[in-house]
């Protein structure tokens, strides 16, 4: 004991037990949150007491503008029938609930954890059927097929999110956000939700099988880097020609300065 | 400044106007007296200056050296862009960087080195040279009497016949390779009126191929469409030229949001409305679609359309609506034109009045 | 005639090794008079000089990678399915020449960085280029006896931008497809043959199967030899006239004040030659451009967000997204049975506009000024306001077409409605260059007058002194000689009345040029000369001999003293 309380009193005591302390928090929650995303995907059918915990939630969160039935209000619209993907991509992105109207919801930290989220998706379904939350099988990218999905990709969506998936711009204030960065299932729900202006990809439109070869194709994208060295942000021939007049530029104007002085 | 005392009495006391200021002008002071830089006077800088040029060259040495250390020591095996392997793409990457570092190395070494030696070490001294006139006036005479004794001699001036038939062979002669081009492509501008859309064509997927049922679409879905005819051509009997021209966007949009004029009631089913996807303002496929604002969208020079509008122009620099294609049900519930568009499709051009005329003669 | 070669040979006798070596090579095919000539001759040396040459190495550069190129790529449509190492497009249907171009980038060692070299080696081009041409224009130096030159310069800069775009169209990818898809619509835009342009050069209806290999042609053959044709004209005209030189003290009409070209300038501008080819090299292995891969094959039906061409051609691009085709009424006109595109038609006649003031400045401003001197010294570009002022003008209504090609992408970074971006350029495509025409000519004149003030009273050198009466001054330490005469060596030309022709008439068209001098020279500001310093000096430390003083008619800089 008495060993013990002389090392308690070692100047560095304090800043162990404080790692120690951060460790298991760290890895309790982390085993926490791994349960609950195993207990999200795994799950098709919402147990009652999800839907109730899940109305509650609503009801304090969303009814504002969307109606204390989701009935939907001159702020929001109606979520009958949108589906738990919808609420799965809405909520789990942090779109919802809004900061503010605007243009477009944004992306932004989430406000509710996996549970609280799994149990508005319940709720939301529970109004009306709709699209679901994916299987784990057509997230799967080992299974995907790249080159497939590049064709998908090219004739669906590149016109708005970019050939790279780096995003642009649609009218009035709205864009079309970058893919990068994107969980495939939040990829898959955009597509059969069709979120803000985005259109609807439904299965019978792009397949469940064609959806994972997209998101094969967009991860390709994403875990690879660009053989050619920094990319630019892929924005193609205006950050090219950017480049040229800023780093380029200065670098041939520091030398021609260099060549015709004086030396010293 | 002390000799101010000097200056007369009138320059002093008169007011200077520009105009006769500019009267009076400076004398040029000649060039500024040369001063030596420090390998001039010190010869352990001048050394010191040699030293840097060698470790320049040295340095040039070594980027060569670099680049085939890249060349031969990166070896990359198998597929680049794999989703479970990303280290190809790391080593080729590396590759580039290190040909084109070793490339950069072996240039810059070379050339600063070699400006560095000119600027510390060549002679430094600026020099005159005087400008001498482009060509004198004698010369010039000289010139015109040379030419005007050619031009005598040939006696093209006095055989007027020899001169005109020469200046129209000569004329004409070119022209016949001129003419060559003419075979370059058809000058058939009615190409242009027809698409392959015809009365029962089933609208199919872009690029799978398969039939649209008029159920699948859903409200808020957009479709890229082709005409199931297009599958039977090949690259070598026009499968491109048609698609670019066939090219349509499929959506469906909620009817009471629909505002349509009379002739196109019929044209589409259920709020399922088919568009051309090629801009009438210069040609990009129009593909981006907003769901929630029927808005169409080009990348290529931001044109707006309001597909709930008859796509009429809300913004850009299209100058008329995209042509829409009028379509039916067929028995099975796929989707099918009930004919080629009324109008010609895409960018507009000199002979597309004419042609809007008679293919309103023909639908009649 | 023989013997009289074998009498030369004989009388000179070479004692050293580079004396024989210049013997042997001098009696066969005559090169002394060329070692003559140019072996000392003198070049002006300013960083400012220095982009042609940029341009010139950037070209070499260009040609030596684009020469490697063509050893691997294949100008042709024919229709393979990709089999490479790119996997996302594995199996798919695509031309042999994005096949090719794909097998570049991924599976020829080396070839990804030569693409890299050639792309970025063709935008440093036509951006030395560019500012190669500013520097030109802004120091005066197309005057006589240079207009010619500057005709020259500026075919070479039309030409590099048929080479540029004609290269980033070969690639055949959806970007570059869709590129000339415009250029099909841009075409068909034009009256009565538009429609034949169009289907003699894609072959047919857009996009046929023969284009690659004509825009091949054209870009490895034609437009390379067009440039170095034009390139050695330029380069032989300079050294007819030999090269301008800024004013400055021992600088005159009639000298060249520089380094021989041998050994510093050869030197110089050869070791340039490699730094150029090192900063190339450097962006070629650093930053990806123009990753083709990602576009895909061509295909009529996708397009993609960010759809732009390389910046030279932006300026054509913006335009066209500039002008507001449904507003206030449809711009394409049917009228008697045929389409007028004015939709198409008007922007790029007004982008047109710049391209022809930009060709016929030269005798513009003779023909205002009168002037038809040499002009070897070059205007430092304060000393010329109007000219200055125009300059910008030009530059602002240039770059506002060209920032409006990226419209999209400046909404999307800067969070801003692409439409309110594309409101904000329209109005400065027209407001813009006047407002820049003021302000600049104001900077112009404000410098002038800074140069007067340092020239009449020297240098501020924060020394405050007490005399011995009591006065407090600050001591201002007048400017040396040579400092002196660069800030007082210039012409400040005053407004040409209309002047009658031989036949006694003053013509509409000299009245017009009568009002245009007065437009560019009204405002202006004499160079000091000796007297006013003289009296500046006798008036002790005053500020007012640049700030006070009535102002004498039609001259800003003109000020008296009692």
């Amino acid at each position: 004991m008495k060993a013990l309380s002389q090392k308690r009193r070692h100047p560095l005591a304090a800043v162990v037990l404080l790692a120690i302390a951060l460790i298991l928090t760290g890895g309790l929650y982390a085993v926490a949150t791994a349960s609950n995303q195993a207990q999200a995907a795994s799950s098709t059918t919402y147990t009652a007491s999800d839907i109730e915990e899940g109305q509650k939630l609503f009801v304090s969160n969303c009814a504002t503008c969307h109606g204390l039935n989701a009935e939907g209000t001159v702020d929001g619209p109606s979520l009958v029938g949108v589906g738990a993907a919808a609420v799965d991509f809405q909520v789990g992105t942090g779109r919802m609930p809004m900061q503010m109207q605007g243009t477009q919801a944004q992306v932004k930290p989430r406000q509710f954890n996996d549970e609280q989220t799994h149990q508005l998706a319940a709720y939301v379904a529970s109004l009306g059927a709709g699209p679901t939350v994916p299987e784990d099988e057509h997230l799967d990218v080992t299974k995907g097929d790249a080159a497939n999905g590049a064709k998908v990709f090219l004739a669906n969506c590149a016109m708005c999110h970019n050939a790279a998936g780096a995003g642009g711009a649609l009218t009035r204030g709205k864009w079309a956000p970058t893919l990068m960065g994107v969980s495939e299932k939040h990829i898959y729900e955009a597509m059969e939700t069709g979120p803000q202006n985005m259109p609807v990809f439904n299965d019978a439109n792009i397949t469940p099988e064609e959806k994972r070869d997209v998101i094969t194709y967009l991860k390709a994208q994403e875990v690879n880097e660009s053989p050619g060295g920094f990319k630019l942000g892929s924005l193609g021939p205006v950050s090219e020609g950017l480049l040229i007049w800023t780093l380029g530029l200065g670098i041939v104007i520091a030398f021609t300065i260099w060549l015709t002085s004086r030396s010293a | 400044m002390g000799n101010h005392r000097d200056s007369t009495e009138e320059v002093s006391s008169v007011a200077v106007t520009s105009l006769e200021a500019s009267k009076e002008k400076f004398p040029d002071p000649g060039l500024p007296p040369h001063s030596p830089r420090l390998t001039d006077v010190d010869p352990k800088q001048n050394k010191k200056a040699e030293r840097h040029v060698t470790l320049l060259f040295v340095i040039s040495i070594l980027g060569a050296l670099l680049f085939w250390f890249a060349y031969f020591g990166i070896r990359v095996e198998g597929n680049f862009y794999d989703v479970t392997n990303p280290e190809n793409n790391h080593l080729l990457r590396l590759q580039n960087l290190f040909l084109g570092l070793g490339i950069a190395l072996s240039m810059f070494g070379i050339g600063i080195g070699i400006v560095h030696w000119a600027r510390a070490l060549m002679p430094d001294h600026e020099m005159v040279e005087m400008r001498h006139p482009v060509s004198s006036e004698e010369s010039r005479a000289e010139a015109q009497d040379i030419m005007e004794t050619i031009i005598d001699e040939s006696g093209i001036k006095r055989r007027p016949l020899l001169r005109n038939t020469l200046i129209g062979s000569i004329i004409l002669a070119p022209l016949t390779f001129v003419t060559l081009f003419r075979d370059l492509g058809p000058a058939n501008p009615s190409l242009l009126k027809h698409t392959l859309w015809d009365q029962g064509v089933r609208l199919v997927r872009d690029p799978s191929g398969t039939p649209i049922k008029a159920a699948d679409v859903t409200i808020g879905s957009a479709y890229h469409v082709l005409p199931e005819n297009l599958q039977s051509l090949t690259h070598e009997t026009g499968y491109v030229e048609e698609k670019a021209k066939a090219v349509v966007l499929l959506m469906r949009i909620n009817p009471a949001e629909l505002n349509i004029s009379e002739d196109r009631k019929d044209w589409n089913v259920d709020g399922i409305l088919a568009f051309s996807k090629v801009c009438t303002h210069v040609g990009c496929p129009i593909a981006l679609y907003e769901q929630r604002t029927h808005h169409l969208l080009c990348p290529c020079h931001q044109s707006t359309f309001d597909a709930a509008n008859e796509c009429e122009v809300i913004f850009g620099p299209a100058a008329h609506p995209l042509p829409q294609l009028p379509i039916a049900v067929d028995e099975e519930g796929y989707l099918v034109a009930q004919s080629d568009f009324h109008e010609p499709v895409g960018p507009a051009y000199w002979e597309r009045a004419k042609h809007v005329n008679e293919m309103a003669g023909e639908a009649n | 005639m023989a013997h009289h070669v074998i009498e030369t040979e004989n009388n000179y006798q070479a004692r050293t090794t580079t004396g024989k070596i210049t013997n042997f090579v001098d009696t066969r095919v005559g090169m002394s008079g060329i070692v003559r000539e140019f072996g000392r001759k003198i070049f002006p040396d300013h960083w400012t000089f220095m982009f042609g040459e940029v341009a010139m190495y950037s070209l070499i550069i260009l040609i030596l990678s684009g020469t490697f190129l063509t050893l691997w790529f294949n100008p042709s449509m024919a229709s393979v399915t990709y089999d490479g190492t790119y996997l996302p497009l594995k199996g798919v249907h695509m031309s042999a020449a994005y096949s090719s171009a794909l097998d570049i980038s991924f599976d020829v060692r080396g070839g990804l960085l030569l693409r890299q070299i050639h792309h970025w080696a063709a935008l440093l081009f036509m951006t030395a280029l560019t500012i190669h041409m500013l520097r030109v224009f802004f120091t005066g130096a197309f005057r006589r006896p240079r207009e010619l030159n500057w005709v020259v310069g500026c075919c070479l800069w039309l030409l590099g931008i048929f080479a540029g775009f004609t290269g980033y169209s070969l690639p055949d990818d959806v970007l570059s497809g869709n590129g000339l898809r415009i250029v099909d619509g841009i075409m068909k835009a034009i009256p009565l043959v538009g429609t034949y342009l169009s289907m003699f050069f894609f072959g047919g209806e857009f996009p046929g199967t023969l284009l690659i290999s004509r825009l091949y042609s054209i870009h490895i053959m034609v437009i390379p030899a067009l440039l170095l044709l034009l390139m050695a004209i330029h380069l032989f005209m300079v050294v007819v006239h030999k090269h301008t030189q800024y004013p400055g003290p021992g600088r005159t009409e009639d000298n060249v004040v520089g380094f021989p070209v041998g050994p510093v300038y050869a030197a110089k501008a050869g070791g340039f030659f490699f730094i150029v080819f090192g900063i190339i090299a450097f962006l070629g292995a650093t930053f990806t451009i123009n990753a083709i891969w990602n576009y895909g094959p061509y295909d009529p039906s996708p397009v993609q967000a960010g759809t732009q061409p390389d910046w030279y051609v932006g300026f054509g691009d913006g335009a066209l997204r500039l002008w507001p085709g449904s507003f206030p009424w449809s711009w394409k006109i049917d009228l008697f049975n045929h389409t007028f595109v004015l939709a198409v038609l008007l922007p790029f006649m007004l982008a047109g506009v710049l391209v022809l003031f930009m060709f016929t400045w030269p005798w513009i401003e003779r023909w205002v000024t009168k002037d038809n001197r040499v002009h070897n010294i070059l205007d430092r570009p304060r000393n010329a306001p109007f000219r200055t002022a125009a300059g910008a003008a030009g530059i602002v209504y240039y770059s506002v077409m060209m920032i409006a090609a990226s419209s999209d992408l400046i909404a999307t970074h800067f969070h801003v409605s692409l439409n309110d971006v594309a409101y904000v350029l329209r109005f400065l495509w027209f407001f813009g260059p006047i407002i820049a025409f003021i302000i600049v000519r104001r900077i112009c004149l404000s410098l002038q007058r800074k140069d007067r003030e340092l020239v009449l009273h020297g240098i501020e050198t924060g020394n405050v002194v007490q005399l011995p009466h009591g006065e407090f001054i600050e001591v201002h330490k007048p400017l040396d000689e040579y400092h002196r005469y660069k800030l007082v060596s210039f012409e400040s030309p005053e407004p040409l009345a209309a002047q009658p022709n031989a036949k006694g008439k003053i013509t509409g068209a000299e009245k017009i040029r009568a009002r245009i001098s007065k437009w560019f020279f009204e405002d202006r500001v004499a160079p000091v000369s000796p007297a006013e310093l003289e009296a500046a000096h006798h008036h002790g430390h005053g500020t007012e001999a640049v700030e006070a003083g009535p102002k004498p008619t039609g001259s800003l800089g003109g000020h008296s003293h009692n």
